[in-house]
């Protein structure tokens, strides 16, 4: 038997019941098109994931006070341990190789006063270097100078949101107005541009003052908050690490690392961590659309067995004029993987659909990977021959005597 | 040329054992029409079966020109089928919602013979089977029974089979349309050297044959008219 009649045979019983190869077919489009729409919104979420993590600042690595913890665990309130110091991060400059910048940060929530408004946010005293390392860039007036660390003036940049809660949205003339902080006057003399909420820290709910400035007036001692390192590539961010923690050891007379006061994070290892709890989400979600396929490929073996026994005379006579069992075999598996296949294809197109309207209507960016299309294929593929092999077999196996008899 | 010796066929059903045949024994020569008689439960479907080689019998040997045929497999059964044998149903047995034309090319598509060449040759058998060229894209379920029967006719001949086994071919029609498609035999038989085996537990059907076996309790019987017996011919 030819290919070109395989196809032909296969057409025409299909299309002679054609309501239930649609239905059956259905089983196998949901199946298929839940798992693509699944991985994808996984896969958005990912990708979500670990680019807000990326946009703290390319290569970070983060020393935060207080005893080690492990990513997502409990804090012991950032900020709140008193362990690292403004030399500790001269020290980190000048005695590690690979590192590119440093960031002394200080961080204490307030409230903030404007005239007639106010609101609660993060303020972050920091230094002109901030910017690289963090990836913020200035929409308007200026960033800190350094002359504003050396003499610890009274100047703040402000956040977009917090600048649109505090003198409404999409303000203008903001620099230059005052803005009151602990009972003292500020001088706003920038607005950051808009990083979009991150989830993690909003960076755009922000308050920038020079640290000096917030040591001074408001956490009132010589600790910092944290230490932002950027390394000079993600290669070394493992040694920069290391090296970090090796001289931070030393500097705070620790011996026994079990005690230690101070935290190394490394934002690989935040994204891999990140990422591998999303990707173990991602696995979920495919494993309950897989189920779905399974019952579809049951729908496919339950409509071929229906089949066969319909057709027994066919079968009869097509073996009476000369078929043999590999011709039933292959008319019938052939039968069930183009049910699977073209549920398939119209369960690619219809999970690709699904991922588009969950980005256009903006919950995710859904993204649909080329390896989840050709995984899909070949499930569905696979799918059609290991629940058509039964019901062919059965077909095949059909003594012609006992077949043309049937009634 | 067909030729059978002490034929047997046992079914078992558990603990019993029943014989179909007993040792069946006779020649029929190409060209030859003959029909095999005998009343329901004598045994002649499975003589049918085994001379179309549909199944295997107990014992004995069944050689179709030349060839051995007794003790093959389901496939060289098969192959046997396609090549040798051509078949003709009581219940016509044509695919429903097909072409007359598709119908015919069946035997040709599982011969794997190109399309062009198959097309032709079930067109040809078609016009010999007696049945007009308006109807070939018909679908077969659009046909009157006597049109059917013709298509299962032609779908007999496509594959040009040493033997045609007609299986009681009129059970399904009424008298007139059963004269017609008996003549169609007459006529293969007579005009284009067919050898044709009718299966039939009729007398006058038989009667259309050259030549009648009758058979009863699986045993062929010797009766007056089972030699030679002057057929009674019909026009077209």
């Amino acid at each position: 038997m030819k290919n070109s009649d395989l196809l032909h045979e296969t057409y025409s019983a299909l299309s002679a019941n054609k309501a239930r190869s649609g239905l059956t077919m259905l089983g196998i489009i949901i199946g298929i098109a839940s798992v693509i729409a699944m991985t994808a919104i996984g896969q958005g979420a990912q990708n979500s994931v670990s680019s807000s993590i990326q946009s703290m600042g390319a290569n970070l690595v983060m020393i935060m006070p207080g005893a080690a913890r492990s990513f997502g665990g409990p804090s012991a309130g950032r900020g709140g341990a008193q362990s690292l110091t403004v030399t500790d991060a001269d020290a980190i400059a000048s005695q590690v190789s690979n590192v590119s910048g440093v960031a002394r940060e200080v961080t204490s929530r307030q409230q903030i006063i404007a005239t007639g408004t106010n609101t609660n946010t993060s303020i972050t005293g920091t230094e002109p270097s901030y910017l690289g390392i963090r990836n913020v860039a200035i929409d308007e007036g200026n960033f800190i100078s350094d002359q504003d660390v050396v003499n610890g003036t009274k100047v703040a940049v402000l956040g977009p949101t917090t600048r649109d809660d505090l003198f409404g949205v999409g303000a203008t003339g903001v620099v230059g107005q005052k803005i009151r902080i602990k009972g003292m006057e500020y001088s706003i003399i920038g607005i950051t541009v808009a990083k979009g909420g991150s989830g993690f820290s909003n960076a755009d709910d922000m308050i920038y003052i020079p640290y000096t400035t917030a040591q001074r007036y408001l956490t009132g001692n010589k600790y910092l908050g944290e230490i932002d390192i950027q390394t000079a590539s993600s290669d070394v961010s493992t040694q920069v690490q290391d090296d970090i923690t090796t001289l931070l050891l030393t500097r705070h007379n620790i011996t026994d690392p079990t005690k230690i006061d101070f935290n190394v994070l490394n934002q690989a290892s935040i994204i891999a961590t990140a990422s591998s709890v999303t990707s173990t989400f991602t696995t979920l979600l495919a494993a309950v659309a897989g189920i779905s396929l399974v019952v579809g490929g049951i729908g496919i073996m339950n409509m071929m067995l229906t089949t066969v026994t319909e057709r027994t005379r066919e079968i009869g006579l097509r073996k009476a004029i000369g078929a043999k069992r590999k011709d039933i075999n292959k008319q019938f598996l052939v039968e069930a993987i183009m049910l699977t296949f073209i549920g398939g294809v119209i369960g690619v197109i219809l999970g690709w659909l699904i991922s588009f309207g969950v980005t256009s209507l903006g919950i995710l960016q859904a993204s649909v990977s080329v390896s989840s299309i050709i995984l899909a294929f070949c499930v569905s593929a696979a799918i059609g021959i290991i629940f058509g092999y039964y019901p062919a077999r059965r077909a095949s196996r059909l003594s012609p005597i006992d077949a043309l008899r049937y009634e | 040329m067909i030729e059978v010796k002490d034929l047997k066929k046992t079914y078992k059903t558990g603990d019993i054992e029943f014989q179909a045949l007993r040792g069946v024994s006779f020649v029929i020569n190409d060209g030859e029409f003959v029909a095999i008689m005998g009343p329901s439960g004598s045994g002649k479907s499975t003589l049918m079966h085994i001379l179309g080689a549909l199944d295997n019998p107990t014992s004995g040997t069944y050689f179709l020109d030349g060839k051995d045929v007794s003790t093959l497999s389901d496939d060289e059964l098969a192959d046997i089928r396609k090549d040798k044998i051509g078949f003709v149903f009581q219940s016509f047995n044509l695919l429903p919602r097909t072409t007359v034309l598709r119908n015919v090319i069946l035997p040709l598509v599982y011969d794997g013979i190109d399309p062009k060449e198959r097309e032709e040759r079930a067109k040809k058998s078609l016009l010999l089977a007696g049945l007009d060229e308006g109807h070939f894209l018909n679908l077969s379920n659009q046909l009157s029974g006597g049109q059917i029967q013709r298509v299962a006719i032609a779908r007999a001949l496509v594959n040009n089979p040493s033997l045609i086994l007609a299986d009681e071919p009129t059970g399904n029609l009424d008298s007139k349309t059963s004269e017609i498609v008996l003549a169609t035999f007459q006529k293969l038989n007579k005009e284009l050297g067919r050898t044709i085996i009718l299966i039939t537990h009729e007398q006058d059907i038989a009667e259309h044959a050259d030549r009648i076996l009758f058979i009863k309790d699986g045993l062929l019987e010797t009766r007056a008219p089972h030699i030679k017996k002057i057929a009674k011919h019909h026009t077209i």
